[in-house]
């Protein structure tokens, strides 16, 4: 798999920590091995939107990534329930349903930005970068490389 | 059936086992549902609901499955791994998300249900007032099949448009 420059954390350089929450166990599992290509590390994982909740507040994490359609609670509304309880959550949705009334919902409740699946990974590195810099959160990865 | 509704979902299944197998996928049959249809592979089925209702079947030959899930896994799945179907339902996920995506941004609006494994071989035919079409695709590594059953209940937001009174 090709690897990306590292994303690191601009306050003491370790690795962006992600929470990754999807109800498909391949969603998941494919979005840490594009992770761990940033450098970044796992911090946590959901397969819904309560055990998201419950998962952010115990991890902390620099970034989630979160799926729209999940059973129990579905991604847009765990967005809403997190960025009331943590202002500063910092949340991309990955998702295959990225119709514009969709987007915009996830917006207004607080996402920052979206991807749609099948996702491309320069695409989502790009995105994390820009939605990490945009807080000063990380060093500046200017340019990708392969190891 | 309407086919600006069905198209959506073949330009979608075309681009993301393009995108997925590095490959096309081409037509290979295209059938109305008369008697109910029966699975022949390991099939993920979607409900979505709105303006439009019904339900997609994704039925993929055991090797094309493995293929999917060895590609989605990053590494060999066997036929017999009780994983696939799990790689058919999130293929479904992004298959049927895709089109959706585009429909909605037409003006229907409709929302879907999270995919689930079907578990019957046999599923009964779509309810009487809805059409079902059976798309078939080949792939180098086996058939997958697309079964759209939908029932169209409301005109697009956009077709709305306000009467003039007075």
């Amino acid at each position: 798999m090709k690897q990306f420059e590292p994303l690191t954390r601009k306050n003491d350089a370790q690795p962006v920590r992600y929470l990754i929450v999807d109800d498909s166990v391949f969603a998941r599992k494919s979005l840490a091995r594009l992770i761990e290509s940033f450098g970044g590390q796992i911090a946590g994982e959901a397969s819904d939107g309560v055990s998201a909740i419950a998962e952010y507040t115990r991890v902390k994490p620099d970034i989630v990534l979160m799926d729209i359609t999940m059973p129990q609670m579905e991604g847009i509304e765990a967005v809403e329930r997190i960025v009331q309880e943590h202002p500063e959550a910092r949340i991309v949705m990955v998702s295959s349903v990225g119709y514009q009334d969709n987007i915009l919902a996830a917006l207004q409740k607080g996402a920052r930005h979206f991807v749609q699946k099948p996702v491309k990974p320069d695409a989502l590195y790009e995105i994390i970068r820009y939605v990490l810099n945009d807080d000063g959160v990380t060093a500046g990865a200017s340019q990708e490389h392969v190891r | 059936m309407r086919m600006d509704l069905i198209q959506p979902f073949i330009g979608s299944l075309d681009a993301v086992l393009a995108e997925m197998m590095r490959a096309p996928a081409t037509i290979a049959d295209l059938a109305m549902e008369e008697d109910g249809y029966r699975c022949q592979g390991t099939a993920a089925v979607v409900l979505f609901r709105g303006q439009i209702e019904g339900r997609i079947i994704l039925d993929m030959d055991p090797a094309a499955a493995a293929h999917i899930a060895s590609l989605l896994a990053d590494s060999e799945v066997d036929p017999s791994d009780p994983i696939i179907p799990e790689a058919v339902c999130e293929l479904a996920n992004m298959v049927i998300g895709n089109a959706v995506t585009q429909l909605n941004d037409r003006g229907f609006q409709f929302k879907v249900l999270p995919p689930s494994l079907l578990k019957e071989e046999q599923v009964d035919k779509a309810g009487e007032d809805s059409e079902a079409t059976i798309l078939s695709f080949d792939t180098k590594q086996g058939s997958v099949r697309l079964n759209i059953a939908m029932r169209y209940l409301a005109r697009r937001s956009h077709d709305q448009t306000p009467v003039a009174v007075g």
